[in-house]
C-alpha cells in the first residue's frame, strides 16, 4: 500500500508542502546565506515566533492561526527563532559555504560537543550521512532548548533535520 | 464548618487561575484538591506551550504553574491539600475527607475544576502490569522521575499520545511505536514531526489486537484497520515491549456537577456529558460554576482562561468589581479564549463550546 503523503500521514510536512507553506525561503536565498526555514504547516494556535525575531522578518499576524510567513530579506538567520519555537519546527540552514551548515534545537541529554562527528538523521530519523558538530548554543532565553550547528554534505541541506540521539553512558 | 466566599475544588490550572482573579478583586478564596500537591497536571507539562504572550507561550507548562502558585501565596489564597471532597449539598455545602476526618465547608460561591481522567481500552491483556495511561507515564517520568519501561508502545496520535512520547524519548526510554486507530494523526503536526525525527514510527489505522505476557507486558501484536475499521486479516504485527501506554482520550470528571443538580448535555467534541454553563461559567444550579476540562476537554491554556472567567464572574456577583470593570475582564478573556478556538483544530471546539452555551440559552 502506498503511504499517502503529508503532515497528517507522516508526521512531518511532505516536500509538496514544504513547497508551498510561507515560511520557507528560496533556493536563492538559501545559497546566500544562513536562513530560516520554517517547517510548520498547519493552521495552530501560535507565534511566539512573530515575536522572536528581532529583525521583523516572521509575520503570523491575526488570527495568530495563520502559518509564519518568512521574509527572507530580513531574514539574517540569527536563529533566535529556533528556540522560541514551541513546536520546535524551525531550522536554519546555510548554503553559502563549500559544506552545507544546519541548525535545529535539540532537547534530549546528552548534548554533543564542539567538533564531534555525529550521525545526520532526516525528518523520519534515518541515518542519512555523517557531519560534524560546529556550535551548540545554549542561553538561560532558550529555556533549556539547546540549539545545535551540524556540517554536512551539501546535499543533504533539505534533508538533514537533527541528530541521531546520543546513548546514556 | 468553616466559611469562605469562594470555595474552588480543583488545583489545576483552571482552579488556580480562577482563585488568582477572585482573590485579586478582593474575595476571601478557599482552593481543595484530593492531591499532596497543588498544580494539577500543570508540574508535568515540561514542554513549551502555543497560543501567543498573553496565553503565555513559548514558557514551559510547570513554569506556569509554578507562576500561578506564587500568586496564589502573595493573595493569601488559602489552599487545602489532600482534601478530597466527596458532596455538594444544598446551601453551598461542601463535604471533604482531610486527614482522615470529616470535614465541612460553606461558600456563597462553588467552582467545579475537577478536570478529566484518561480513557481506557479494553483488549486481550489490557490488564496486565505495564499497561497504563499516557498521563500516568507522564507523570512518572516528570514528576516522580521513574521510567515506566525501557521499551513503549503509544497508543493514540492525539497531542497527549505526542507529547508525552516525547517525553518519554527525552526521559530516556524507547518509543518503539505509536498506533493510531484513525487514518490520520491527530494531534499538531510539529509534534508529531518531533518523534519522527527521532526515529519513532507512527502507523494510522492501526490498533492493538492483544498484549502479551503471562506477569507483566512482554511484547503486543497491533493490527491494521481497514476503511471500516475492521481488523485486516493477515496484517498483524508484533513489537517486543515492556510498556504500553494509552492516550486514547479523557472524559471530565463531572460526579460533583452531576450530584449538585447542574443540567449536563452530551457533546462528542468535549469528551461526552458536560455540564451546560453561561458565558460567566455559571451552571443551571444558581452559584456553582464550572471551569476547565470539566466543562469539556480542551487543554491547559484553554482551562486557565475559563478558570479566569469563573474567578472574575464569581467576584463580580458578591459585589467586588465597580462599574463596568468585571464585564470588561471578562470581554478581554472571551476574547483570548477565541483566539485559542481557531483553525483546524480549534474550530471544532469553538462550534462544541457554542453547542454549550446555547443549551444554556434555550434552557433559558
Amino acid at each position: 500500500m502506498m503511504q499517502k503523503q503529508g503532515v497528517i500521514y507522516q508526521g512531518y510536512p511532505s516536500e509538496e508542502e514544504l513547497s508551498r507553506i510561507p515560511g520557507v525561503p528560496s533556493d536563492e536565498r538559501i545559497k546566500k546565506g544562513p536562513v530560516a526555514f520554517i517547517e510548520c504547516a498547519q493552521e495552530i494556535p501560535c507565534n511566539p515566533c512573530e515575536e522572536a525575531c528581532p529583525f521583523k522578518a516572521i509575520t503570523v499576524g491575526k488570527p495568530i492561526t495563520n502559518l509564519p510567513a518568512l521574509d527572507e530579506t530580513k531574514c539574517t538567520g540569527c536563529g533566535t527563532c529556533i528556540a522560541a519555537c514551541p513546536g520546535l519546527a524551525i531550522f536554519v540552514v546555510n548554503g553559502s559555504k563549500e559544506k552545507a551548515e544546519i541548525s535545529f534545537p535539540y532537547e534530549y541529554y546528552p548534548l554533543p560537543e564542539k567538533g564531534d562527528e555525529v550521525d545526520c538523521v532526516d525528518r523520519e530519523g534515518r541515518v542519512v550521512t555523517g557531519g560534524t558538530v560546529l556550535r551548540i548554543a545554549k542561553s538561560q532565553k532558550y529555556d533549556a532548548t539547546a540549539v545545535i550547528t551540524v556540517q554536512v554534505p551539501k546535499e543533504y541541506i533539505k534533508i538533514v533535520r537533527g541528530i541521531k540521539r546520543l546513548g546514556r553512558s | 464548618m468553616k466559611n469562605t466566599e469562594i470555595a474552588i475544588i480543583g488545583a489545576g490550572p483552571a482552579g488556580l487561575s480562577c482563585a488568582v482573579e477572585a482573590a485579586r478583586a478582593g474575595a476571601q478564596v478557599t482552593v481543595l484538591d484530593e492531591n499532596l500537591k497543588p498544580g494539577g497536571q500543570l508540574f508535568k507539562q515540561i514542554h513549551k506551550f502555543f497560543g501567543s504572550r498573553e496565553h503565555q507561550a513559548g514558557i514551559r507548562g510547570f513554569r506556569i504553574g509554578q507562576n500561578l502558585l506564587e500568586e496564589t501565596e502573595k493573595l493569601g489564597v488559602n489552599v487545602l491539600l489532600s482534601a478530597s471532597v466527596y458532596g455538594i449539598y444544598e446551601d453551598g455545602l461542601i463535604a471533604y475527607i482531610k486527614d482522615g476526618r470529616d470535614h465541612t465547608l460553606k461558600a456563597k460561591k462553588i467552582v467545579i475544576a475537577t478536570g478529566a481522567s484518561e480513557n481506557a481500552l479494553a483488549f486481550p491483556g489490557c490488564t496486565l502490569p505495564g499497561v497504563m495511561g499516557a498521563g500516568a507515564a507522564q507523570t512518572m517520568i516528570n514528576v516522580n522521575r521513574v521510567l515506566p519501561g525501557e521499551k513503549i508502545l503509544m497508543v493514540g496520535s492525539g497531542n497527549v499520545g505526542l507529547i508525552v512520547s516525547y517525553q518519554l524519548l527525552q526521559a530516556g526510554a524507547d518509543v518503539v511505536a505509536l498506533i493510531e486507530a484513525a487514518p490520520k494523526i491527530g494531534g499538531y503536526g510539529v509534534h508529531a514531526a518531533k518523534i519522527r525525527r527521532a526515529g519513532v514510527p507512527i502507523y494510522t489505522s492501526t490498533t492493538i489486537k492483544e498484549v502479551l505476557g503471562e506477569e507483566k507486558v512482554e511484547g503486543v501484536v497491533t493490527v491494521s484497520l481497514d476503511e471500516k475499521w475492521r481488523p485486516l486479516e493477515g496484517s498483524e504485527k508484533e513489537f517486543r515491549v515492556d510498556t504500553v501506554c494509552l492516550a486514547v482520550g479523557l472524559s471530565p470528571l463531572t460526579e460533583l456537577a452531576w450530584m449538585a443538580g447542574c443540567e449536563f448535555t452530551f457533546i462528542p467534541a468535549l469528551g461526552g456529558h458536560v455540564p451546560i454553563h453561561d458565558s460567566n461559567m455559571e451552571t443551571t444550579v444558581p452559584g456553582i460554576y464550572v471551569a476547565g476540562d470539566v466543562t469539556g476537554v480542551e487543554e491547559a491554556s484553554s482551562a486557565m482562561e475559563e478558570g479566569r472567567l469563573a474567578g472574575v464572574a464569581c467576584a463580580e456577583s458578591l459585589g467586588y468589581f465597580e462599574g463596568q470593570k468585571a464585564l470588561e475582564l471578562k470581554q478581554e478573556i472571551w476574547r483570548r479564549l477565541d483566539a485559542l478556538r481557531t483553525g483546524p483544530f480549534g474550530e471544532a471546539r469553538f462550534r462544541a463550546k457554542n453547542e454549550q452555551l446555547n443549551a444554556r440559552r434555550k434552557l433559558a
